[in-house]
């Protein structure tokens, strides 16, 4: 398996506070990779470091040999490196097939003077895009409700409408920040059971979790974190049994990190 | 597809024929010179609701409308410049402003950025104050009427001094300009950059992770406004013959985004009908004398109240 992206170094301080310590690992073309770690540990800042949302301290995050970091977060997004957010993240206002139309744009082959003018490419565009957004909302089991506001839909369709608008970039690496949040067990299940498909789709997913039977369960490799230092890096069963960890989730419940 | 037909044919029958055969009818020609008004703010604010569409409350339209009536007033009086040819350079001198304006404005939100443009457009009228060319208080006036202008051999407008009166002439050049820019505005709203306009203003950060460049994004959007602007004020100051510092003020500014709000914001057509009341109703209040600010604040207070998606939303309400 070859290696699609890397993190090297990184660091992000706020202040005096160092949220990310000189972070680094490697990612698996078409692997499941999971960062988890306790409140505060710095994943969702990790996410935001490697999507460009934040500009690192210092570090960097490269993708395909490219660096992906320091720059702005749709130059990111055009490279293939797109992220989810950990609060359910819409275009309120639009339907829910609107808003997977509408994240298509890193896919448009038109100028947007072509859409202006409604040029044969833009019309052929449209035509793609809306194809694309209904396999995906059937991929995602959201095309019986494609007509509604996006904010009537309850939470567990919003998390799922979340992942459809970043499917709809064609992303190559897709980092998912706690998509199980808010889910009861049947729904994780199945969300979880979506997860490997977007793996069989040729992705690349990082995600970041608490469900911990669940990430033992969907995981090839697991990062973790503890106060912004990675403390431990492997397979789910090394993970487990790795002293460090224990130690960080001392406290937490045993059950807590599947043990 | 066939009822926008006919709501298009029904509106250019009503700015084209009805409205001169009324004010032939009654003859008060002095409507002329208010519908050409409406016609010109309503583009303005077209402009303004642009903004609004992105997601940013713009107060500050009267300074590109200023802007562009003195690009044009100087290139006329001092250059000698026909007429029409100051109206797109008025436009794009206003775009190319805004987007040095923009680049670092547009990055504040909300209230911020609504703060910075109000003193925009009393940086201008300053700025007219105190920069030569402008002639200070004192303003340019007798400005001379527009030229003729042909295309191609074929005469589009006659020279506006030789006719009887010039004012329904720039009514019509008004109501043309407010089509044209109306239709472009519709097609740019129903198209995929309006779609991607509607991503940024619900939610920006989630716009840029779909690989949307927000920031290029705001400064074309607040561009096109600002040439909005920068035309309204150009063939404004054509149609007065004079311009001063005070021909666009901080009030204008608020006006325009009223007119916005009035109309509806979820409508392209809000701004036209919306400039259209505001206009009406002010001056049918005029006789109300020093009442007039009150109940015309108080209207407006209920209508928000009563309608917050605007005037149109009536009609939608009904549809849906
Ligand atoms: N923009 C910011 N400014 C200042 N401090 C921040 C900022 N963002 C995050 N932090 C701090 O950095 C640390 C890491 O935050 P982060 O959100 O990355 O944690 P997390 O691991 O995602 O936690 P959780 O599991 O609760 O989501 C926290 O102490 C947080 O308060
Ligand atoms: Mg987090």
């Amino acid at each position: 398996m070859a290696q699609i992206l890397e993190v090297k170094g990184l660091t992000k301080r706020f202040g005096g506070l160092i949220a990310v310590n000189d972070v680094s690992f490697g990612v698996n073309e078409r692997e499941i990779l999971s960062v988890i770690g306790p409140n505060g540990a710095g994943k969702s800042t990790l996410f935001k470091l490697i999507s460009s949302f934040l500009k690192p301290t210092s570090g960097e995050v490269t993708f395909k040999g490219e660096r992906i970091s320091n720059q702005a977060p749709h130059i990111a997004a055009r490279k293939g490196v797109v992220r989810t957010f950990q609060e359910t993240t819409i275009f309120r206002n639009m339907s829910v097939r609107d808003n997977v139309i509408v994240a298509h744009q890193l896919r448009a082959k038109a100028s947007l003077l072509g859409f202006f003018l409604g040029s044969a490419e833009a019309r052929r565009d449209e035509a793609r895009f809306a194809g694309s957004a209904d396999e995906i909302l059937s991929f995602l089991g959201l095309d019986a409700i494609g007509g509604e506001l996006a904010r009537n839909l309850p939470h567990g369709h919003l998390r799922a409408l979340g992942i459809a608008i970043g499917l709809a970039t064609n992303p190559t690496v897709l980092l998912l920040d706690e998509p199980f949040a808010g889910m009861n067990h049947d729904e994780t299940m199945k969300a979880v059971a979506m997860v490997r498909k977007l793996r069989e789709r040729g992705l690349t997913v990082l995600l970041v979790e608490h469900d911990m039977p669940a990430v033992m369960k969907i995981s090839d490799r697991i990062v973790v974190l503890n106060f912004g230092e990675k403390i431990a890096e492997g397979t789910p069963s090394e993970i487990q049994n790795n002293q460090r960890v224990i130690e960080a989730y001392l406290g937490v419940e045993d059950e807590a990190i599947g043990l | 597809m066939t009822k926008k037909i006919i709501g298009l044919l029904l509106f250019l029958i009503a700015v084209f024929v009805v409205a001169p055969w009324l004010i032939a009818a009654t003859g008060r020609t002095d409507l002329y010179y208010v519908f050409t008004s409406v016609a010109l703010l309503s583009i303005a604010s077209a402009g303004v609701w642009l903004t609004f569409y992105i997601g940013r409350i713009n107060i500050g339209q009267g300074a590109y409308a200023l802007m562009g009536g003195y690009v044009s007033a100087i290139l006329v009086m001092y250059y000698g410049w026909s007429f029409w040819w100051t109206l797109p350079v008025a436009g794009i001198f206003c775009a190319v402003a805004s987007i040095l304006i923009g680049v670092p404005i547009l990055r504040l939100r909300g209230v911020y950025f609504a703060m910075v443009t109000l003193i925009l457009t009393e940086v201008m009228r300053l700025l007219a104050l105190a920069v030569p060319i402008t002639n200070g208080a004192k303003g340019i006036t007798s400005i001379p009427l527009p030229g003729p202008i042909s295309l191609f051999g074929l005469a589009l407008a006659p020279d506006f001094a030789t006719l009887e009166n010039p004012r329904i002439a720039f009514y019509y050049l008004s109501v043309v300009l407010m089509t044209v820019c109306f239709a472009l505005m519709y097609r740019l709203v129903h198209s995929r950059i309006g779609h991607i306009c509607l991503s940024l203003q619900q939610n920006e950060e989630l716009a840029s992770s779909i690989g949307v460049n927000i920031a290029a994004l705001r400064v074309m959007a607040y561009a096109i406004s600002s040439f909005l602007g920068g035309l309204a004020g150009a063939v404004f100051i054509g149609a007065t013959q004079s311009i001063y510092p005070s021909s666009f003020t901080v009030t204008d500014s608020v006006n325009f985004m009223l007119n916005c709000f009035l109309g509806g914001l979820g409508y392209v057509f809000g701004p036209m009908l919306g400039t259209l009341v505001l206009y009406l109703g002010w001056n049918l209040l005029f006789s109300m004398e020093k009442y007039q600010l009150l109940i015309y604040s108080t209207a407006m207070i209920v209508l928000m109240l009563v309608l917050p998606n605007g005037l149109l939303s009536l009609g939608a309400k009904r549809k849906g």
